[in-house]
């Protein structure tokens, strides 16, 4: 059981890391890409909008969390 | 050309960065345990993670492209944003620096502490064809999961692109590398640059995650693979600024 635990944790790490929002919103980019294309509509410049908006919601959730002026 | 040459960079910097934390440990357990058992125990781990990609890579292989460039893209993607996400952190001062002189001054420490009841749980090294059980595990452990890392960049770098080859070629000429740089030095590779290394595999695989998982959800890239070429320099600069606010963010909280 421990030996399962410890797998399932090793690969929630690698796919999440240490925060699911950006696993999440990388998801939900491809879906809405996949949308915008079967739709006909140029969908490029969907997923690194929603990559350049993540990527700064994150940091400041992991700054947020940490102390003012401590290296975690 | 220009997809093979940015693979060819971003496979070797992975699995040099990985490798170069893998070292560390081998040289700690090595030093401190013996080598003999050390080197049997990464070779395992090799050997393990060699079979894992003999057997995960045909499979991934003969996958629909379609299916495997957004499942690719994807997964890129997340390890990118990963990376790039904690180099940031590093770089601004809100995360500590990856220091391989103090993790492999901490190795040493815990290895040289288990006394030899401990170490014989695992397979006391008594005689000279026995192994020591602790310093092959501790080998082991850390040689393969650095390495499960590098196999699955690996595997879908080159799967994504139909190049399986050039990207385990890519794999192995770092592997090569860094062992016969520690090889010849005996000491952690505190030198190489890995935090900025990191910081730039974060941007390479950020940049081909956001091409090939927008290729295989069905959008075109205007330009095609001249894409790439706007698209790494771009997320280098928003990584770069960011970096910067968070800097100056940081420095602020240490006046406050």
């Amino acid at each position: 059981m421990g030996r399962v635990r410890a797998f399932a944790a090793f690969w929630y790490d690698f796919v999440f890391g240490d925060d699911w929002l950006l696993a999440l919103v990388v998801a939900v980019g491809l879906a809405a890409t996949y949308g915008l294309a079967q739709a006909g509509l140029a969908a490029w410049w969907l997923l690194p909008i929603a990559v350049a908006v993540a990527v700064p919601v994150s940091l400041w959730r992991a700054v947020r969390r940490a102390r003012p002026g401590e290296s975690r | 050309m220009t997809r093979d040459t940015f693979l060819f960079l971003s496979a070797f910097l992975a699995s040099g960065v990985e490798m170069v934390e893998a070292l560390t440990i081998v040289l700690a357990v090595g030093v401190t345990r013996g080598w003999r058992s050390t080197l049997i125990g990464a070779g395992a781990a090799a050997l393990v993670l060699a079979i894992v990609v003999a057997i995960l890579g045909p499979a991934v292989s003969a996958l629909p492209f379609d299916v495997l460039r957004i499942v690719v893209g994807g997964l890129l993607l997340v390890f990118g944003l990963q990376w790039l996400r904690k180099a940031i952190l590093r770089a601004s001062g809100f995360k500590a620096l990856h220091d391989e002189d103090a993790i492999y001054r901490r190795q040493l420490a815990e290895a040289s502490t288990r006394t030899p009841a401990e170490a014989s749980t695992a397979g006391p090294a008594t005689g000279r064809l026995k192994v020591d059980g602790y310093g092959f595990t501790l080998a082991f452990k850390g040689v393969l999961l650095e390495g499960l890392e590098v196999v699955v960049i690996v595997l879908t770098f080159g799967a994504g692109q139909h190049q399986l080859g050039l990207a385990a070629v890519a794999a192995a000429c770092a592997v090569l590398l860094v062992a016969a740089a520690g090889a010849a030095i005996r000491a952690p590779l505190a030198r190489v640059p890995e935090n900025t290394l990191k910081f730039v595999v974060g941007i390479m695989l950020t940049a081909f995650g956001l091409f090939w998982g927008a290729e295989g959800a069905g959008a075109h890239w205007p330009g095609s693979d001249a894409a790439l070429l706007v698209l790494v320099p771009v997320v280098a600069l928003w990584a770069l600024t960011l970096t910067a606010l968070l800097r100056r963010r940081h420095a602020t909280g240490l006046a406050a």
